[in-house]
């Protein structure tokens, strides 16, 4: 009953629960992609897709952002870590995903100097402090975390801080989102929103979702409730024919963005003409590469680095699994020989990855809302 | 990842402008204020942190909601690591290194 004691509204969550059966026609099916890793983790969290009718279809998105990277750029990064004198900086989520010849943190177990830190700020501190070293940071993540990065190259600019560069890792959502929509093996009905990217870069660029694709898009919050809500709209759109750009995270994203944020991502990047996505293929477009006016703090451009592509361990199937063409457990390796302690693939290793919340919440299935409320 | 730390502005740094002192349940470290420049938040309002930046500002209402889904998706002890780990300070905190994955 643990979950249940948490919520502050059960009769609000029953209430949408029951409106999502009475909106979705029983003569349709409904395929709804939640983007963000987010809304991934919270949907198996609070055991959500329980409380959907079986002919509504909750498919997880690409907004992961360690699941997405492919495995060369792993291996490209770490290839710099081992020179002695470089310290090779990136987020915890990052440590344990595994490249061609070990995760981060077995390259620190084998000596190297490869530190965890929370900020990109905190990575540029440790180019001040060691100044006998070069610091690289190797930055991922989708727009949230984009214009940290940017700001963070700004001071190093400012501070004519020459031994720190960033490995830009940095993808942008919607080209994932076209990629998906153009997929012949994908079809979609809506799709609920990431909520975070989104105070970056506002509900705007979404739009063309909804005009051209003519699907509906519902920026989400992560409470159950708010992603309850979110279903429900979208289901609302979907009932009348329509299809709009809605946004029922308000209370966190403005309608515009955050225009400081993208001034700053726009003085440090640009877009990349393509970009592979583990799962996706390469896409147009899809990332953030660092302008040639900052190119001394460019990891990429000042380093020889070797531009390796990985295919994935043969019997992984995160690409099938990232695209939603397979179900986590479908996954020949899933439970077995990758588990979130042992991972072979990325998809295991991040809380926001489908296989780690479907691991942690449905294979060794705990005590949820939906299945409390009918126990 | 995308985590949303919310996070109430206790005062601003005098020598930066751009830094200020935040509390989260009771840790206080330094955020950096540089993607709030348009609407500078002052001390006594909330905002949202994400890898040591305020993304954006909130209700004291929304704040509280905010923390209590991080507690919800199990988060809010990974958020607290989290901003245990800034290290804006003034100390030297190059343990970092020494700490575990969250």
């Amino acid at each position: 009953m643990k979950y249940v004691d948490e919520f502050r509204t059960p009769e609000l969550i029953a209430k949408a629960g029951e409106e999502i059966r009475k909106l979705a026609g029983p003569n349709r099916h409904y395929r709804i992609m939640e983007v963000c890793g987010g809304h991934t983790h919270a949907i198996y969290r609070f055991g959500l897709k329980d409380l959907m009718p079986s002919n509504v279809e909750l498919i997880h998105g690409p907004g992961c952002p360690v699941c997405v990277l492919p495995m060369g750029r792993i291996d490209d990064g770490l290839s710099l870590a081992a020179d002695p004198s470089f310290i090779f900086a990136a987020f915890g989520d990052m440590m344990r995903v595994p490249g061609t010849h070990g995760s981060p943190l077995e390259y620190k177990a084998r000596g190297m100097d490869v530190r965890i830190v929370y900020s990109p700020a905190d990575a540029l501190k440790l180019a001040r402090n060691n100044p006998e070293k070069h610091v690289i940071f190797f930055a991922i993540g989708f727009e949230t975390t984009a214009p940290s990065t940017a700001l963070t190259l700004m001071r190093a600019k400012s501070e004519g801080l020459h031994n720190f560069s960033v490995f830009c890792n940095h993808v942008t959502i919607i080209p994932a989102i076209r990629a998906i929509l153009d997929s012949p093996d994908m079809r979609l009905d809506g799709f609920v929103g990431p909520g975070h990217v989104s105070t970056v870069i506002g509900c705007r660029p979404y739009h063309w979702i909804a005009q051209d694709a003519g699907k509906p898009v519902v920026v989400s919050g992560f409470e159950p409730l708010d992603i309850l809500q979110s279903i429900v709209m979208l289901l609302r759109q979907l009932r009348l024919g329509e299809a709009r750009v809605e946004n029922q995270y308000k209370r966190v994203v403005p309608w515009e963005g955050n225009r400081a944020a993208l001034r700053a991502m726009a003085e440090v990047f640009e877009l990349r003409p393509y970009f592979e996505w583990r799962g996706l293929g390469f896409i147009s477009q899809s990332a953030l590469k660092i302008r040639a006016s900052y190119t001394e703090w460019d990891s990429e451009q000042r380093f020889p680095v070797p531009g390796v592509r990985v295919t994935d361990p043969k019997a992984a199937q995160c690409g099938e699994v990232l695209k939603g063409v397979l179900k986590p457990a479908q996954c020949k390796l899933f439970g077995r020989e990758c588990t979130p302690e042992q991972p072979v693939g990325a998809l295991m290793v991040s809380s926001e990855g489908s296989c780690a919340a479907y691991y942690n919440y449905e294979h060794r299935k705990p005590v949820t809302i939906a299945n409390a409320a009918t126990a | 990842m995308c985590l949303a730390i919310p996070g109430k502005i206790l005062e601003l740094d005098s020598q930066n402008p751009m830094l200020a002192l935040v509390e989260v349940v009771g840790v206080r470290r330094k955020v950096d204020l540089g993607l709030l420049q348009d609407e500078p938040p002052v001390p006594g309002d909330w905002v949202l942190i994400h890898v040591g930046f305020a993304m954006s500002k909130i209700s004291a209402a929304d704040a509280e909601d905010q923390m209590r889904t991080l507690m919800m998706l199990g988060e809010a002890e990974a958020a607290l690591q989290e901003v245990r780990g800034y290290g804006l300070e003034n100390e030297d905190r190059e343990h970092l290194g020494q700490r575990q994955p969250s």
